[in-house]
């Protein structure tokens, strides 16, 4: 086999976007995947593509990565279910309604636009929603779109531009050459490890854990929601590392399904559904739309998020002889970070000028420090 | 075999006794179980409820996998037509 400039392990929505940028950069690229694009945490994502300040580093990487998307969405095939339904954070109670205002502030602060709601313009805009939900924060440039078909789209670009597609199982990275479980051997300039959470079974030492998550779809169903809906205390829940947790989030899809989370546990890669936790899931995404107690589910199934304690991804070089890089640990934002995160690795790779500060990603950072700065 | 009776849009039809609704419906020269949301005919795929793609109204109940369901006297089967 051919050595190429680059070797990405790893067929989901980050190893393609990498694959693609670097093929369309005149490297030559080879990924190498072991089921098919998307087959991993990708295909258990819900698909958005939305602007979050809540870490360091998080503001800036899903800002420049959704305004990427409004592009790639354009030339996306209809595949990729592109759906710009804009967001609406919803505040449960005056609380959660002064964290909207807070949130708010954090977001023009990164130039993006958002609109408060109060109640009644809420429920105009989401008539399925509780009565007695107070109000909400509407981000109305976040869009959805369907991971798995993205990522095939993306690995289907970078093979159009002159990447080479592997199946295969890496089990061992040396300095510039990766081995194959079939006993092949590729040397490569550089190897980025975009493997998902599944990227420790390469680097041992990589801070990742695998948080699994609970998704429920619906059946085709008149009930109507025209954004994804989240809830604000999202936020508490996704950051709680510890307990078992829900938060709800609703997506309309674009067939007339509705795509119902979330769930957090840490339980290992075990893949059975937790039907207690489901049940909570479920029940709790009744207290927001209540119609949702009406809805026949067709599917739940279960996934692993890339997870890192300080919530920030980890993209960058890895301290390892020859040129070793890692694009992993955007736990539940991968698909959104996903073309950021190409840009970066890309910059780096060919020495050109970043998009965004690299910065606040290195994969080799003191995690203790950078969580305190993002608390 | 002996037969038994389901009754499909309404109208009384003789199957064999002991099959899957799936086969019974395929055996009676119907392929379009249900309808995509474009509108496209979708037929059963991998026969053990993975697929949903064998999904029909049964006895009311929306979005049964009919590969899954035995036949049973009476019971009463809608799809698309």
């Amino acid at each position: 086999m051919s050595s190429p400039d680059v070797v990405v392990i790893g067929g989901g929505i980050i190893g393609a976007a990498i694959a693609r940028e670097l093929a369309s950069a005149k490297l030559s690229v080879v990924i190498v995947e072991r089921a098919f694009a998307g087959a991993g945490s990708t295909g258990a994502a819900m698909g958005h593509l939305v602007v979050m300040g809540d870490s360091r580093g998080e503001l800036a990487l899903t800002v420049h990565s959704r305004k990427r998307w409004h592009e790639w969405l354009r030339q996306a095939p209809p595949s990729t279910e592109p759906a710009h339904t804009g967001t609406i954070w919803i505040a449960a109670d005056d609380a959660e309604l002064a964290a909207a205002k807070r949130k708010a502030v954090a977001l023009a602060r990164g130039g993006v636009a958002t609109e408060l709601l109060d109640r009644g313009q809420l429920h105009e805009a989401e008539p399925e929603l509780a009565p007695d939900l107070v109000g909400g924060l509407r981000i109305p440039d976040d869009m959805v779109c369907y991971p798995p078909a993205a990522a095939r789209w993306l690995a289907d670009e970078a093979i159009r531009l002159g990447a080479e597609w592997i199946e295969g199982r890496v089990i061992g990275i040396e300095s510039g050459r990766v081995r194959l479980s079939d006993g092949r051997s590729i040397a490569a300039e550089h190897v980025v490890v975009a493997a998902g959470p599944w990227s420790t079974e390469l680097l041992p030492e990589l801070p990742l854990i695998p948080r699994r998550g609970h998704l429920a779809i619906s059946s085709r169903t008149p009930i109507r929601l025209h954004h994804q809906v989240i809830e604000l205390g999202y936020l508490a829940s996704a950051h709680s590392m510890d307990a078992a947790s829900v938060a709800f989030n609703i997506q309309p899809r674009t067939t007339g399904q509705l795509l119902i989370g979330s769930s957090r546990e840490l339980v290992g890669f075990d893949t059975a559904i937790n039907r207690s936790l489901l049940a909570r899931m479920l029940h709790h995404a009744q207290r927001f739309v209540p119609a949702v107690s009406r809805v026949p589910i067709s599917r739940v199934w279960t996934g692993f998020r890339p997870a890192v304690a300080d919530a920030t991804p980890l993209i960058g070089r890895w301290p390892a002889p020859g040129n070793l890089w890692v694009a992993t640990g955007h736990e539940g934002l991968g698909i959104t970070m996903a073309p950021g995160t190409a840009e970066l690795i890309t910059a780096a790779i060919t020495g050109d000028t970043p998009p965004i500060d690299p910065l606040p990603y290195r994969p080799d950072r003191d995690l203790q420090q950078s969580g305190e700065a993002a608390a | 075999m002996s037969d038994t009776t389901i009754v499909v849009n309404g109208v009384p039809r003789r199957v064999p006794e002991g099959v899957s609704l799936a086969v019974a419906l395929w055996r009676l020269g119907i392929h379009s179980f249900r309808r995509d949301s474009t509108g496209r005919p979708r037929a059963p795929l991998c026969a053990m409820g993975s697929c949903h793609e064998c999904r029909v109204v049964i006895d009311g109940h929306a979005d049964q996998r009919s590969c899954l369901v035995e036949v049973r006297e009476g019971m009463k089967v809608e799809l698309p037509t």
